[in-house]
C-alpha cells in the first residue's frame, strides 16, 4: 500500500517539477497522470495492491473538491448580485458542452467505422448499436 | 479549569477540526444520495458545501481557520488526480482506436462550454472579472487556477464556479443522455469528462469503468485544450 502511495506522489512531484520548469499549461497531477500510464506501460500494469490503493483514492475523489468548495463563502458579496446569471450561465453551458461533445464524439465514430464487426467487445456496456 | 467555549475555540483552531467537519459533512451527503437510491440529483459534494458554509457562517469562523485542517483533504485531490491514469490504462486499447473521435469531441464540447457561459453571463450584464472568472469553468480546479491566472480572472472564484460546474455536470449526466439519445458509454463519459471534470468522472466511475475511463481522458485534455484556447483568446482581445 505504501509503495503504490510513493509512486502516485512520487508520479505528481515529477509533474510538479515539469510543470515549473518548463511553464506548461498542464497542472502537476495532469502531467503525472500521463507519467503513471507511461509506468503502467513500460512495467505491464499494476499490482493488485497498486490497483486498490488507486481504487481507494478515486472512490473518494469528489471528497477532495469540497474544501476548495467551500471557498464559496469568501464571494458572497458578489454572488449575491450575479447568482443568478453565474448559475444559469453554468447550467447551460454544461448541458451545452455534455450534448455536443457527446454527439461529435459519436458521428465521428460512426464515420469512421460504419459497421465494424467485432468493434463493440462488451454489448451490454456500450449498447448504441 | 478552562470553560467550554475555550476549548471549542482552542478546537477550531487545530487541523483536526476541518478534516472532521469535512468527512462528517461529506458522510451526511453520501448517506443522503443513499437514501435516495443514488440518485445523481443528490450530490455529496454540493450537500457538504452547503452544510459546512452554514456551519462556519453561524459559528462565525473564517475560511482561512476551516482551511488548516480543509487543505490536508485538498492535497489528496493531486494524487487521486494521478491515479486516473489506473481506468485509462485498463481501457487504452478502446481509446486508441476512438481518437478521432475523443480529439474531435474534446475541442468542440471544450469551445461550447467556454464559449457559452461566457456568451450568456456577458449577454446577462455580468462584469468584466466574473466573466474572466469564468471563462475556464469546465477545466479541472488545478488547471483552471492557473488559467484564471493569466487571464486576470479571481483564481478563488474561478474554483467555486469549476466545482458548481462539476455538481451540475453530475446532476444532469443521470438524464441528459438520454434524452438526447446517447446510449454509447465512451460518449457519455467523455462528454462528462469535458462539461464537469473529476466531479463528472467520479459519477461516471460509479456507474461504467469505460465511461469512468474517457472522462478521466476528457479531464486531461480538455485542460490543456482550453488553456491553449484562453491564452490565443486574450492575446487576440
Amino acid at each position: 500500500m505504501l509503495r503504490a502511495y510513493l509512486v502516485l506522489l512520487g508520479c505528481q512531484a515529477i509533474g510538479q517539477v515539469i510543470h515549473h520548469v518548463f511553464r506548461l499549461p498542464l497542472s502537476g497531477p495532469i502531467i503525472g497522470m500521463v507519467l503513471l500510464l507511461i509506468f503502467l506501460r513500460v512495467t505491464g500494469g499494476g499490482s493488485e495492491e497498486f490497483n486498490l490503493a488507486g481504487q481507494a483514492l478515486l472512490r473518494y475523489l469528489p471528497l477532495f473538491f469540497v474544501p476548495p468548495g467551500v471557498g464559496v463563502m469568501q464571494h458572497l458579496a458578489l454572488l449575491r448580485t450575479w447568482w443568478l446569471p453565474t448559475l444559469l450561465a453554468l447550467i447551460v453551458s454544461t448541458a451545452l458542452a455534455m450534448m455536443s461533445g457527446a454527439i461529435v464524439m459519436l458521428s465521428v465514430k460512426r464515420l469512421r467505422w460504419p459497421r465494424r464487426p467485432g468493434a463493440v467487445l462488451h454489448p451490454a456496456v456500450s449498447g448504441d448499436r | 479549569m478552562t470553560s467550554i467555549g475555550s476549548v471549542a475555540s482552542f478546537l477550531v483552531q487545530t487541523p483536526v477540526f476541518g478534516v472532521t467537519l469535512t468527512l462528517g459533512a461529506y458522510e451526511i451527503g453520501s448517506w443522503l444520495q443513499r437514501r435516495c437510491g443514488g440518485s445523481p440529483l443528490v450530490n455529496p459534494v454540493l450537500i457538504s458545501i452547503v452544510l459546512i458554509v452554514a456551519g462556519l457562517e453561524f459559528a462565525g469562523i473564517s475560511y482561512d481557520t476551516y482551511l488548516r485542517g480543509g487543505d490536508l483533504i485538498r492535497f489528496l485531490l493531486g494524487p487521486a488526480t494521478v491515479a486516473l491514469a489506473l481506468p485509462i490504462y485498463v481501457n487504452a486499447g478502446r481509446i486508441r482506436a476512438a481518437a478521432l473521435g475523443i480529439f474531435a469531441g474534446v475541442s468542440v464540447g471544450a469551445t461550447v462550454a467556454c464559449a457559452s457561459a461566457v456568451g450568456i453571463a456577458w449577454v446577462l450584464g455580468a462584469p468584466n472579472d466574473l466573466l474572466r472568472s469564468i471563462a475556464p469553468k469546465s477545466v479541472t480546479t488545478p488547471i483552471a487556477i492557473g488559467i484564471s491566472e493569466q487571464i486576470n480572472g479571481h483564481p478563488s472564484l474561478t474554483s467555486v464556479l469549476v466545482i458548481t460546474s462539476g455538481i451540475i455536470g453530475a446532476m444532469l449526466s443521470g438524464r441528459l443522455y438520454e434524452w438526447i439519445g446517447v446510449r454509447d458509454w465512451e460518449a457519455r463519459g467523455l462528454a462528462t469528462g469535458i462539461a464537469s471534470h473529476g466531479i463528472g468522472t467520479a459519477q461516471m466511475l460509479s456507474v461504467n469503468e469505460t465511461a469512468g475511463a474517457f472522462a478521466g481522458l476528457a479531464i486531461g485534455l480538455t485542460g490543456l485544450f482550453t488553456a491553449f484556447l484562453l491564452l490565443l483568446a486574450t492575446q487576440l482581445f
